[in-house]
């Protein structure tokens, strides 16, 4: 049972199918001339197409990266360098790219405003406005939060940063595919996208650039992808990246509908069965669709994801920063969660082969879990 | 008067959460009462280590900054 897709996606065969013959031979370098090297331009060209076309941004805005942390770091570091203003405005439950990179640049003199969220874990974009300055370089919004499931006004805040003259970034992975978003009605001017949340091969995300938005490159080398991110351009995992974006635009629908029942289901099913749980993020369509996430009063979350991996049950903590260090994550802070209710945060994220079995068995198995977990170290 | 330092860790350029991991990994190789200092230039070390020593139990015995650069003294508590 694996239900940790916001971790990692497994790639859709009918990605790896089209991806196959460019890691087995007969395509060049993009930027050579041989016949070779020019099919593979169509193929980078074709991608390119492919993944604009889900946002509704212009093909060439494309800068394909080896990831959505890269494609943070340019949009932030990337357009910071060439800013006239000093000041950076984002959230304080943006993903650790987002928030390292406006740490990094605190540490070169900018000032950032880490704008809080309400409980549950929204944005309010009357506290974006009033944090905006006449030297605000930036504004960055995650479309939602990985960690939570919220969805975060981002049509509201790019107008107000679009009124100011403020370039407005949004880091879309995890929304991308699974809610609407177009960067023109979103008044969006950077766009972060992730291959691998779409079900593409991991290695490759992107960053969308608005014509005329001025960027300074952090790769420097023989100028590919028109000078934004040299290196020779991870060809195969950049069409399976377009592949996967046509088939989450085809697809993405259905699937939603069908993702979103489930998780209605287990997560109304996870709150009836522990009735001292409590859900975090929003609720119903504020929150990402294949998204539930949870607080379990009692019990410590590494102890019952180790259970649950015992029987076979892949999920997760919801933030790989706080599993490691066992800090409390940065986004249950700021929704007010307590450190001690924080110490049982479980999120559980459905996907495309997830299905009602997967949900009956993790309903059955978790509570279970959670009980022989209280009896063996009662508070 | 000052405490000495048995080891010292430098951070500086580093980000959350490296700096908490090297603490943890460095005091794993240490006896309880020795101490251990860290240098860090990233703006969010302070309240990671006070949010952190509040938890681990290990004792922060003193912080302070030199310009950008924030130095932390933690004694390992067992």
């Amino acid at each position: 049972m694996y239900l940790d897709y916001a971790a990692f996606s497994p790639v859709d065969p009918r990605v790896v199918a089209v991806m196959r013959p460019f890691l087995e031979g007969g395509v060049g370098n993009p930027g050579a001339q041989h016949s070779l090297g020019l099919e593979a331009r169509a193929s980078l060209d074709g991608a390119r197409a492919k993944v604009a076309r889900l946002f509704g941004g212009a093909p060439a805005g494309v800068i394909f990266t080896s990831s959505a942390t890269e494609a943070n770091n340019l949009a932030i570091r990337g357009l910071a360098a060439r800013a006239d203003g000093r000041h950076v405005v984002t959230s304080a439950i943006e993903h650790v790219s987002v928030l390292n990179c406006c740490r990094d640049l605190e540490k070169q003199g900018f000032r950032v405003t880490y704008v809080g969220v309400d409980a549950d874990g929204c944005v309010d974009p009357g506290t974006v406005a009033r944090a905006l300055a006449d030297d605000t370089a930036l504004v960055s919004i995650t479309a939602a939060s990985g960690e939570i499931g919220t969805l975060e006004p981002v049509r509201e805040v790019g107008r107000l940063a679009r009124e100011r003259g403020v370039p407005f970034h949004v880091d879309a992975v995890g929304a991308a595919g699974r809610v609407p978003l177009a960067v023109d009605d979103a008044h969006v001017d950077l766009l972060t996208l992730s291959s691998n949340d779409l079900y593409g091969p991991p290695g490759a995300g992107a960053l969308w650039v608005r014509p005329g938005t001025r960027l300074v490159p952090l790769i420097l080398g023989g100028g590919q992808e028109s000078g934004y991110r040299s290196g020779t351009e991870n060809l195969p995992a950049i069409v399976g990246m377009g592949v996967a974006a046509d088939l989450a635009r085809a697809e993405g629908a259905a699937e939603v509908a069908r993702l979103r029942a489930l998780r209605d289901r287990l997560l109304a099913g996870l709150l009836d069965r522990l009735p001292q749980a409590r859900a975090t993020g929003a609720r119903g369509a504020g929150r990402l669709p294949h998204h539930a996430s949870l607080v379990v009063p009692g019990v410590k979350a590494e102890a019952v994801l180790l259970e649950l991996d015992l029987r076979g049950v892949a999920a997760s903590s919801g933030s790989a920063c706080s599993a490691a260090t066992g800090e409390p994550s940065h986004v249950l802070r700021a929704i007010g969660v307590s450190r001690e209710a924080s110490e049982g945060a479980l999120c559980f994220t459905l996907g495309r082969w997830t299905g009602p079995g997967d949900i009956d068995f993790v309903l059955d198995a978790v509570p279970a879990v959670v009980e022989r977990l209280r009896r063996l170290a009662p508070r | 008067m000052p405490v000495m330092a048995d080891r010292k860790i430098d951070c500086v350029g580093l980000f959350c959460p490296v700096p908490i991991l090297r603490v943890r990994d460095a005091l794993r190789h240490m006896q309880p009462g020795q101490v251990l200092e860290m240098v860090s230039d990233d703006p969010a070390a302070p309240a990671d280590m006070q949010s952190w020593a509040a938890r681990s139990g290990h004792e922060l015995v003193a912080s302070d900054r030199h310009g950008p650069v924030f130095r932390f003294v933690v004694r390992k508590s067992r």
